[in-house]
Formats: structure tokens, sequence, C-alpha cells
């Protein structure tokens, strides 16, 4: 894990953290409603998160590494990526859900240990986006697990990716 | 020997791609020249088909020639190219899982892109087929030896990062071999952006690479451009030369960036996403898009450049290239020259494709330093423009009639390459050739005898992108 504050204090002229906002309210009640006592007791306010890349264009991952680095620096909040779906809390997807990889999300979909969130991101891992109704894909990451939280975008901006893993951290607070 | 080949082609009939004409060999002739073609040390850039004949891109680094070639396909197969050219393996294997048609004599044509999942065969045939195999698990190459490892990664790898599958051979800590799988983020692009009008296909070019979208749209575009006897305005063209540049600059940062972070260098992993972030947001606030998606379209571009929009683009270059000495001080310095120094060399591969950008050629130290230099080649070009953009219209209509035409744009890894075929405004054949398609190779050269440890490194060095092979 960086230590992203002393790195900035490195660097040359103003480099700030990006302020955080306010979570989205209407989709933390919609999350709240889905998660049991058991899991709120676990969690605690820090969440491993692995990404699983189902059929990006890689769009999708350069605003993910934006996020993970100094601007946005996701570890503050708690949150940081593992590089094992045995370590993770989180799963999250991008890109369309191709038939190739199909397979490989369910495996690392049973690999995480409960209880887990699948967070879709970006249009395609949404629902297919572009790639909708092709011979090689299957639609969003939903064909292939349970999705708990979609982030819209094509690709999501890291301010907006950030906000909505957020509510995944309060609810797992409340 | 060097022009022998050129001239016979050059006497076959010839079909009216703009602005390279494309020339139809007789099977005789295609089989024939193969063997001459790779003696007069012409380039293969790239081989794909249609539903009546596959086509392959030449390119003549004497002249500077570009040579699109064809031969009809006859009962489902034509002469394979990669007897002679070990590069058209890959391509071979693609057309065969995609159109269907054999490469005869060539290498053996396992199943490449199609892995048994999908619910047809050949979907890019005239007549699909139903699917016809069981999914089965890939055969790799057996590599003798005593107390060799097998090493897989991916295709769900470790970090961020491509949905690839990499199998290594170890020998003991050194990787004795390597061998790549793709097909895994095959999306059916191609089939997507046949029959679809020319605005709706671009926005399947766009989503190749989130890192080289600029790139591809502008070849897609141009392409279709050449084939309609369309000029952009003048305005339109140096806004696209400028959105290339920071496609490019942005990617280099990243890629840079990227090996920092998983060498250790925390300083340098942070100040190229310090100024890659600002480098996004200016381009957001200029273009509308942090990664310029859609915005380069056929006929021009999607939106203007406000005059306020220039002062904050240039002001994120301008800090750029303050902290360029800095950057470049911190890769020769302690933590990364010693790491990157005779890591990952490619210089093998570079002999076969002149086409891939210089900044993935040498080691991973060579890399660097080559990125930093089109990084500050880029923004020297971009100040200029900036200074002086051309006045008037963003974009002309697209009359809708036939044609066929051929282009290419400059992304962070080299040449991107567009051919497509028109029918009154629709697209009829479109092939996309990405650097990537002689890059992957490289790879696994360039992870032969390295650290198994290292084989991370040296694939975020080479800055690859699997969507682009998989299509």
């Amino acid at each position: 894990m960086l230590n992203w504050p002393r790195i900035r204090s490195l660097l040359p002229g103003a480099a700030r953290a990006e302020p955080p906002g306010p979570v989205d309210e209407a989709a933390l009640h919609a999350l709240t409603a889905q998660l049991d006592e058991t899991a709120r007791t676990r969690l605690g306010r820090s969440l491993a998160i692995r990404h699983v890349n189902t059929g990006s264009c890689n769009g999708c991952e350069l605003e993910i590494r934006a996020l993970n680095g100094v601007i946005y620096d996701l570890a503050r909040f708690g949150l940081r990526f593992v590089d094992s779906p045995r370590h993770a809390d989180v799963l999250l997807v991008t890109g369309p859900l191709t038939h190739n990889l199909r397979q490989a999300l369910v495996q690392a979909y049973d690999a995480t240990p409960n209880p887990k969130w699948v967070v879709a991101m970006g249009d395609c891992a949404v629902d297919g986006g572009v790639f909708k109704g092709s011979y090689a894909v299957l639609g969003g990451a939903g064909m292939g697990v349970p999705i708990d939280l979609m982030i819209h975008g094509c690709p999501p901006s890291p301010a907006r990716i950030l906000s909505e893993l957020r509510v995944l951290l309060e609810l797992a607070a409340s | 020997m060097t022009g022998r080949a050129l001239a016979r082609i050059q006497s076959a009939p010839m079909e009216p791609c703009q602005p390279w004409p494309r020339y139809v060999l007789t099977w005789e002739d295609w089989a024939e020249l193969a063997g001459l073609l790779a003696d007069d040390a012409l380039i293969l850039l790239a081989v794909w088909a249609d539903t009546g004949h596959v086509h392959a891109l030449l390119d003549d680094p004497v002249s500077g020639t570009i040579v699109p070639i064809s031969v009809g396909v006859q009962g489902g197969s034509y002469p394979a190219l990669s007897a002679y050219w070990p590069v058209a393996i890959w391509f071979e294997r693609m057309i065969h899982d995609l159109w269907g048609h054999a490469a005869l004599g060539g290498a053996e044509l396992v199943p490449w892109l199609d892995h048994g999942h999908w619910p047809v065969t050949q979907p890019m045939a005239s007549r699909p087929g139903p699917p016809i195999r069981a999914p089965e698990p890939p055969v790799f190459q057996e590599i003798p030896g005593d107390g060799l490892i097998q090493w897989p990664i991916g295709p769900v790898g470790p970090g961020v990062g491509e949905a690839a599958h990499l199998r290594l051979t170890l020998q003991g800590e050194t990787i004795v071999h390597a061998q790549a799988r793709f097909g895994y983020t095959h999306k059916g692009t191609l089939t997507m952006m046949r029959g679809k009008p020319i605005r709706t296909a671009a926005r399947f070019a766009a989503r190749l690479a989130g890192d080289s979208t600029v790139a591809h749209s502008t070849a897609f575009a141009m392409a279709a451009e050449a084939a309609l006897g369309v000029t952009v305005p003048p305005r339109a063209a140096a806004l696209r030369e400028l959105m290339g540049g920071l496609e490019r600059i942005a990617t280099h940062l990243d890629i840079l960036g990227s090996v920092a972070e998983l060498l250790g260098a925390a300083a340098v992993h942070g100040l190229c996403g310090l100024r890659q972030e600002h480098l996004r947001r200016a381009m957001a606030a200029g273009f509308g898009h942090r990664l310029l998606m859609d915005c380069v379209v056929p006929g021009g571009v999607a939106g203007d450049l406000e005059a306020a929009a220039v002062v904050t683009v240039r002001s994120a270059l301008e800090a750029l290239r303050a902290v360029l000495p800095g950057l470049r001080a911190m890769h020769i310095g302690n933590v990364l020259a010693a790491r990157l120094n005779g890591l990952g060399s490619v210089d093998a591969a570079r002999r076969t494709d002149p086409s891939i950008n210089t900044a993935t050629c040498g080691d991973a130290a060579t890399r660097a330093m080559a990125r930093l230099d089109a990084i500050t080649a880029d923004i020297t070009a971009l100040m200029p423009l900036l200074d002086a953009l051309p006045e008037g219209a963003l974009a002309v209509s697209l009359p809708s009639v036939s044609g066929e035409g051929l282009a290419r744009s400059v992304s962070a890894r080299g040449d991107v390459w567009h051919w497509l075929r028109l029918d009154h405004g629709q697209v009829a054949a479109v092939f996309p050739r990405d650097p990537g398609w002689a890059l992957w190779p490289a790879v696994e050269m360039a992870l032969c005898g390295a650290a198994a440890d290292d084989a991370a490194v040296i694939c975020c060095s080479l800055g690859l992108a699997a969507s682009v092979v998989d299509l």
C-alpha cells in the first residue's frame, strides 16, 4: 500500500488529493436493504477489491489505475486492490462479458469468500454496452454472476467510480 | 532481387483502393510471390479476409510504398503466407476462426479466437456454421527438458491489466519459453461494424483499445474519407493531430507510471500519475472526454476546442514539460535504471516490423527513455499547433457512395492501419491492424531468458493491449 500523502509532499507543485464528494444516497438506501447483519459485522470500513477484466478495451483499466494513484488515493477510504479473488470482498468487473471469459469470471466469483459484492463498472459490464447482441458477448457481467452495484459511463470517471465504491463502504459501516 | 516481386504484383489487375491501389493476384501468383516477397525484405503488416478474398498489406521499407494485395478464395482455402512469414501465423488462425478460409501449406490452424464457447462457428462467413466443438482446454507446445515448471498467468491476471493468457515454462527462476494465448476478449467487433453506417461503425473502432482510441478512430475515419474522396476541413485535421498527440503523451505516462509502480519507484509513479491526471482533465475540459473516445468522427471531429480550453491544454503540457528533466533523471537514477537495464529486450522483433514504435524496442530502460523522448517530441509538435489552430468548419457531411480506403495513424504502440470497403455509405468490410499484432510475438521473445518475477514488468513496459488482436 503506497503512502500517497508522503509522496505528494515530495512532488513539485501543489498536488492534492481529490476532495471526496457526497455519497449517492439513493444507491446507499437501495443497497442497505440487501445487506444482512453478518456482513455488517465482518466487513468494517475496509474493502479489498479484485479487478476482473471480462473483455474490456482497457479504457476502464486506465481509469482504475488513476483511481489507485496519487490524486484519487483510494487507500484513504479503506479501499485497496488485491491480486487474488481469495483476498477480495469486491469484484470490480470491466468489459462486456465475452463467451470466452464467462468461465473465468465465474471461477473468480466462486473463489471470492462470502460476504462478497460484484460491481459492474462501465457501460459494457452493465449490459454489454455497444457490444450487446454480438455472437461473442453474453451481455453484462450479470449474465455470469449476480451484480450488486452498477457504475455507468464509457468509461466512468475516477471521481464517479470513487463515489460509487464509497457507497459500499458506507453500507458496511451502517 | 529487390523489386522483382513488386513489379510482378503491379502488373496484376488493380482494384481502386484509395490512396494505394489493391492488386488482385491469381492463386498461382500469390503462392509463388509469397516466397519472392519474403526474399524482397518486404514487411507483412497484416493478413485479413472478407467473404470471397484474402487480403494482405505489404510495406516496402526501401521505397516507402504500401501495397495491398488480394487472392480469391477457392474451395474454402488460399495459399498460406506463414510458410515464408512466421508473422502470418496468428492472422491465418484468426481468418480461419472468423471466416473459415483455410491457409494451405502453412502452419497448423489451431483454434485461436474461437475457444468453442460461441453459439456459432466462422461468424464472418457468408453462412456461419453451428457450434461443432465442445469447449476444450488450450493446448500448449510441449517443451522438452528436466525439471521444467509450467507457470500459467491469466486470463484473470494479477493487477489491473489485460485479459490474455501467458504460459511460461521455467527452469528454476528463469523463463525458457513463453507462449501467449488470445481470444478471451473477442467481442465480435468486425461483425458488429459490418453493415453499419460509417458513423455507427466508428464507435466500435473507438473501442478497440481505450489507450489508443484516438489513433483507431482517426485511422478508421481517414480510411472512410479516402474511400469517399472527402477532405476534412483544416481545423478538424489540426484538432485530430492535437488529440492524437495528447493521447500518445497520456498513454506513455500511464506506461511509465505503471512500470515504476511495479518496481516500487513511488516518486516516478506519483509524478507520472499526477501529470497524466492533469492532462486528462484538460482533455475532458477541451473535448468532453477524458480518453477522447468518440471525439474523432468520420468527416471531421465531434466538438470544438474553445479558446479557454486551449489555455488549459497548453498549461497541462507546460506543467509536464517542466517535470520532464526530473523524470528523466529519476529514470537514470538508482532505483529504476538498475532494474530496467537489460530487461526484456525486443531488438529481434524490431527487425520484423518497422511500424512498431521505437518506444517499444530495445530493453526496458531504452523503452522508458524512448517514451520520454516521444513525450518531448509530441509536446514540441503540439505547442505551435495550439498557437495557430486554423479557423473554420469542424466536419463535412459524408456522401452515401461506395468505395475502398486505407489509412494510417500513429498510436503510442506504433502505426495503426484501417482498411475498409463502403457500400452506399455502409461498412461492407473492415479490418483494423494495431501494432499489437507484432508486439505480442515480441513479448514471447522478450520473456525468454528473463527472470519469472520480471515478467510483469516486461509486459507492462511494452504497453500491450489484448483487445486489439482479439477483435
